[in-house]
């Protein structure tokens, strides 16, 4: 079977000030595959997540060389930023649901494209509560404050959030680290489920999660991608000596 | 033994240093509160007049003597003061939450290079500076944009406090806005949204509480200031028909009366009553902040 790339990155190189903290990064990232970014604190993943939808814009002392390039398309070039977010969602690692009922919460991202018709609205709430195995628990307080919900449930009313863009990838940072094991598994199965429609790339402090989820995994340390493969072949048959040493956990 | 004063010293003469002045500060706050009403309350205690007299009528003829018998309606000054500090509040308000954000959101480097240290001299120049500069400048331009014979009023008076006030509710402002979880923006970054739109529909409503309070504070400091306002207001003893008109506020009426009447004569208790209400307005801004910041507490 033969899937469509993704995303391309070629020689991406990225500073904070003096610091290199991502050297010469090649990666292919599939669609619809859930992708999994592992590695020791420090060693680069999430930057690297971050420049997928140019979060790093945010951060001042930040430099990117090489390219990212999307759908055929160099994102590190001058782009329609607010596109290509549209386009590309995140979930954080703390849940981050903004002040407002949960209705508003999944209306936000829409109504801010433009979107105002009412029944669109509603539908497009459901439809994402509905996707991200939320609605039974909320249909009936949908006008109630989001930050009223669990840790587990404010995820994945993210995740809805997310999806209410309509995006065709998923950047997770961390998604889970900020929920017990019940919550975790819940936005686990609900990433494997969700494959089928997004790209989904994940970062992951947690091997066995990035073993259970990921069809591909990138082992990264110090800034560099040491080794990029289907996951049951990095966690069974790693090519490299640091890989290997690192999930069967001599360091890190 | 050497060692057990040492570890006396270490231990308790900083805690008890600090202890003692905090209860000093303590012990002043509660005697000038009650000083305040044991003086403030002569006028309805020794020379009879009802507390409806002194809020509702406008009749304030005081006797200065200590027979009593004058009139202590104070509702003029009561009325002037709430008028300015009002319309200071409604010109300073947008440009404090203007300035707050754009230190915050549009441009944090020239906001903390030029703004801030600019908002840093607007809270150092005195009282009555302002007030002087006030009457030189804003009174006659007052008179000369809208043709009165004099610019003292309501407007001026608004004015000069606004500008008092401006960095009082922007440097609170500053602090509610950069109080805001920092998920919020990347949240809504992440969504596609502009800054603005960011700004508009998450930043500041998280940060009304904040706001709020910093609206409440440069209120309670609009009402408290005497100086700069006397200077401008024209002192006139009626209730203004519009913001051009003279009038008079408490502040201004203490501070210009209190050197001239008898202590503890019908006119200067009338004044002291003044003071006391200044107080009791003020114990109330600081309740209505205490329950803002409560609200904003458990909407985090």
């Amino acid at each position: 079977m033969n899937k469509k790339i993704k995303f391309n990155t070629k020689n991406l190189d990225l500073y904070y000030g003096d610091f290199q903290a991502l050297k010469s990064i090649n990666l292919e990232i599939y669609e619809k595959e859930v992708t999994a970014f592992i590695g020791p604190s420090g060693c680069g993943k999430s930057t690297f997540l971050r420049c997928l939808n140019r979060m790093n814009d945010l951060i001042d002392s930040v430099k990117i060389e090489g390219e990212i390039i999307f759908e055929g398309q160099d994102i590190n070039g001058d782009i329609d930023v607010i596109n290509l977010r549209t386009r590309v969602g995140m979930v954080f690692q703390k849940p981050n649901p903004f002040p407002m009922s949960i209705y508003e919460n999944i209306a936000y991202g829409p109504k801010c494209q433009g979107v105002k018709d009412k029944t669109q609205l509603d539908t497009l709430v459901k439809e994402s509560l509905v996707k991200a195995a939320l609605w039974e628990e909320v249909k009936d307080r949908l006008n109630k404050s989001a930050l009223g919900l669990s840790g587990g449930q404010q995820q994945r009313l993210c995740i809805a959030r997310a999806i209410a863009m309509q995006p065709e990838v998923i950047l997770m940072d961390e998604p889970t680290s900020a929920l017990d094991p019940i919550a975790t598994a819940k936005i686990e199965d609900l990433m494997s489920k969700l494959k089928k429609d997004y790209t989904i790339i994940i970062v992951t402090h947690s091997m066995q999660q990035a073993g259970r989820i990921s069809d591909k995994t990138a082992f990264f340390l110090m800034g560099e991608v040491v080794e990029f493969n289907e996951t049951p072949v990095i966690f069974t048959n790693p090519a490299d000596k640091r890989t290997e040493d690192y999930i069967t956990g001599r360091f890190g | 033994m050497i060692c057990l004063i040492e570890k006396l010293k270490k231990e308790y003469l900083g805690r008890s240093i600090v202890t003692l002045l905090g209860i000093v500060i303590i012990l002043v706050t509660l005697s000038i509160t009650g000083f305040l009403f044991y003086k403030g309350l002569g006028t309805f205690v020794t020379y009879n007049h009802s507390v409806w007299e002194f809020l509702f009528s406008s009749d304030w003829k005081p006797a200065d003597n200590f027979d009593g018998g004058g009139k202590v309606g104070a509702a003029i000054f009561i009325v002037g003061s709430l008028l300015i500090s009002f319309l200071a509040l409604l010109i300073a308000t947008p440009f404090s939450i203007a300035s707050a954000v754009f230190m915050t959101e549009i441009s944090p480097i020239l906001g903390k290079k030029l703004l801030q240290p600019a908002i840093g001299i607007f809270v150092g120049i005195p009282s009555v500076v302002y007030g002087w500069v006030g009457l030189t400048v804003l009174v006659p331009a007052i008179a000369h944009v809208f043709n009165l014979p004099y610019g003292f009023s309501v407007l001026a008076g608004g004015i000069v406090l606004a500008l008092m006030i401006f960095p009082t509710i922007t440097s609170v402002s500053v602090d509610a806005i950069e109080n805001v979880d920092n998920g919020y923006k990347e949240a809504s970054y992440a969504l596609g949204t502009t800054r603005w739109q960011y700004i508009y529909k998450v930043m500041l409503p998280s940060a009304t509480s904040g706001i709020l309070t910093g609206v409440i504070l440069g209120l309670a400091r609009a009402f408290g200031e005497a100086l700069a306002v006397a200077m401008v207001i024209g002192k006139m003893q009626t209730f203004p028909d519009n913001i051009l008109s003279a009038t008079n506020n408490m502040t201004a009426e203490i501070a210009s009366d209190m050197g001239n009447s008898a202590q503890g004569g019908e006119f200067n208790d009338a004044l002291w009553s003044m003071a006391l209400l200044l107080l009791i307005i003020s114990f109330i801004f600081i309740l209505i902040m205490r329950i803002i910041a409560k609200k904003g507490e458990e909407v985090k």
